[in-house]
């Protein structure tokens, strides 16, 4: 999960790295308040997950709370980039002497965090790393291990931090490792971390993302979920405990079990469907390994929810599944369903108690079902009743 | 042959008195596995009734490991406790450790595999897979065992459901072994380990290998294979119809920027000589020519 601005700032704060006042507002009247409390000049900064805000007008310095008012105004509501505003965040205005940048990640390529300091910053590090790859420290740091004082002092040098600021530097990157390690951040980046006139060090701008499989232990993370920004459909089908994601420009709606074959029943799909004037899926839904009736009814009336849906494609290979117990579930959920099932459902069983799983959905003679015996021969006809 | 597992594991299942672990366990004897134990803390020195075999519980892997001689560990521990399994595992010194467990925090991945790498004694496969079987010699993991039988294909995916659809498009052929590595942003045992590993068994002809979006670990396959593996493989790569920035049920399973992309993945394998299918079925024809059969 990736965090907003004023989120991540308010994780720095909570784990003691230097960050200048904030408060976060959804009218311009709230930022109108914000921007009183703080007193002096402010920065309206909307608050989206996108970049290139800054260019698209969505930061904007105010000299006063009317002005903050008037700018809050004018950001909240604009569309970035296909996202549109719902939130500003006040920020007290500082003045900068210098932009560094400094990031914790976690880094796939080598399973192991990777720390990354520049004082390049302010500007996009990937372009930083690509035209002058020798103003980007990465530093490697083992998930045993961490980042004690003296490796983040190491890192500091490696990076070439000027020496006045070389100490806050150092304690900004340990502080950022326990936020880093205890929130189960897979990221935290600052960007720009800022030298202010009066010589200290402060996180002006930051980026988080958090782990959603150590939720269990992080029961605070729950608030910050953006419930607003959230497609319907998702929300219905993460309240049923269902993995569902909403795919643009689809029709065929698709069911199967474990991640990398549903995932390749979509691309399967796709390619099915240029045959047929370019019809494409319309979803992901992993039912998972123990397909009962209910998960099956579930996901079928999420995905019969869905106005895009044309047809509907069940995949499932039996592994550890029988395929009579996912031919048992399909039956009973059309049941459940009744009227509400309206669209044609193409099912393809394949491994595990086949015959008996074929031979169930065969005695249903359900209307609306029929039956495929390969995975490619089931995404084209999915593809072919779609179009129709 | 085969490659990390053969007729002669003898395997201890950590969570084997949880309901996973249970079912799991008998699913493995029934198999043919050489189940000789399990470990769950606090229970030690109860035991386990499996469809007529008693199986002895320890609280530690390094008990089990002495008492039973046990090479092979196999983790059904739920995410909350499964670093402090695996941790024991490596401090007991087990050679495999085969972490079934899907949801674990990437931090306790991260911090077991560095673990695993400092105490350079434990191979770790997953976590996030179904663990591996070199059919009709042993099976460690939830891979149904009734698929496919023994034969020259080695196979290596990141998914379960796809390591099961090509056994069964290629049954009558038949596998050496069969590994599922995991589709968590951190495993232990990658690609790469399992291409060298097939590269230097004998019993393995010919090699599937099976991808899907997100970081980079295909990629780094196919320089590998453009180095070190002269055996004919062929490729499937998952995720070509993923949108940006979703995970697609895979915690690891998610496109970033232009990284990680299957149209990336699928360039690389074939730049390096690798016969990469359009479906799971057209990969398995792929194998069939090469083998001609």
């Amino acid at each position: 999960m990736d965090l907003y601005e004023y989120q991540a700032r308010d994780l720095f704060e909570k784990h003691n790295v230097p960050v200048l006042q904030g408060a976060v507002a959804t009218t311009a009247d709230q930022a109108h308040d914000a921007a009183a409390k703080m007193g002096g000049k402010v920065v309206v900064k909307a608050q989206v997950k996108v970049g290139g805000r800054g260019k698209a007008g969505g930061v904007k310095l105010a000299v006063d709370a009317n002005d903050a008012k008037e700018k809050a105004g004018a950001i909240l509501g604009m569309d970035i980039k296909g996202h549109t505003v719902h939130k500003v965040m006040i920020a007290q205005a500082a003045p900068i002497v210098d932009e560094y940048y400094v990031s914790i990640l976690l880094d796939r390529s080598n399973r192991t965090f990777l720390v990354m300091a520049s004082v390049a910053g302010g500007m996009d590090i990937e372009e930083v790393a690509h035209t002058a790859p020798e103003k980007l420290a990465k530093v490697p740091v083992s998930a045993v291990d961490g980042i004690s004082l003296a490796k983040a002092t190491e890192i500091v040098t490696q990076a070439q931090f000027p020496a006045d600021v070389a100490a806050q530097v150092a304690d900004v990157l340990v502080k950022l490792w326990e936020t880093f390690q205890s929130e189960d951040a897979t990221l935290v980046e600052v960007n720009p971390l800022v030298k202010t006139e009066d010589g200290r060090v402060v996180a002006l701008d930051g980026k988080v993302t958090l782990d959603e499989s150590a939720d269990f232990r992080q029961p605070d993370h729950e608030a910050l979920v953006d419930h607003d920004s959230t497609n319907a459909l998702e929300a219905a089908a993460k309240e049923k405990g269902l993995n569902y994601v909403k795919l643009d420009n689809g029709q065929v709606g698709i069911i199967g079990n474990g991640a990398g074959l549903v995932m390749s029943t979509l691309d399967v799909v796709a390619y099915a469907g240029e045959k047929f004037g370019g019809m494409r899926p319309a979803n992901f839904l992993d039912i998972g390994g123990g397909a009962s009736a209910q998960v099956m009814a579930d996901g079928l009336s999420i995905i019969l929810g869905d106005s895009d849906v044309k047809s509907v494609l069940v995949n499932v290979f039996g592994g550890i599944t029988a395929c009579d117990a996912v031919a048992n579930g399909i039956v009973q959920a059309l049941e459940l369903l009744g009227p509400k099932a309206t669209k044609p459902i193409v099912v393809r069983l394949d491994g595990n108690n086949v015959i008996e799983g074929r031979a169930i959905l065969s005695a249903a003679n359900h209307p609306l079902v029929e039956q495929a015996q390969t995975m490619d021969g089931a995404a084209s006809r999915a593809a072919e009743l779609a179009a129709k | 042959m085969s490659i990390f597992i053969n007729s002669a594991s003898k395997i201890i299942v950590q969570g084997m008195t949880g309901s996973e672990g249970t079912k799991h366990t008998r699913r493995m004897l029934a198999s043919g596995s050489k189940v000789v134990g399990g470990v769950t803390p606090g229970k030690g020195g109860q035991s386990v009734d499996i469809d007529g075999t008693s199986l002895p519980v320890f609280n530690t892997v390094a008990e089990a490991m002495t008492a039973t001689g046990a090479n092979v560990s196999v983790v059904f521990v739920p995410p909350k406790f499964a670093k402090a399994a695996v941790i024991d595992a490596i401090d007991a010194k087990m050679p495999l450790v085969v972490v079934i467990t899907e949801g674990i925090p990437v931090h306790d991945s991260a911090f077991f595999y560095a673990y695993s790498l400092q105490k350079g004694t434990t191979q770790i496969i997953g976590p996030n897979c179904p663990g591996l079987i070199s059919p009709e010699q042993s099976n460690v993991g939830i891979i149904p065992a009734d698929i496919t039988k023994r034969g020259p294909i080695g196979l290596v995916s990141k998914s379960g459901t796809l390591t099961y659809q090509m056994m069964y498009e290629l049954r009558d052929i038949g596998f050496s072994t069969a590994v599922g590595i995991g589709g968590d942003p951190v495993i232990g045992t990658t690609h790469i380990d399992c291409l060298r590993a097939f590269q230097d068994d004998p019993e393995t002809t010919a090699i599937v290998m099976i991808g899907e979006i997100g970081g980079d670990a295909e990629e780094r396959a196919a320089a590998f294979i453009s180095e070190y593996v002269t055996k004919p493989v062929v490729g499937y790569v998952a995720g070509f119809t993923a949108p940006e920035g979703k995970t697609m049920g895979h915690a690891g399973a998610i496109v970033s920027g232009s990284s990680g992309t299957a149209q990336a993945k699928k360039d690389a394998l074939e730049a390096a000589g690798v016969k990469v299918g359009q479906t799971p079925s057209e990969t398995a024809q792929l194998m069939r020519d090469i083998l001609g059969r």
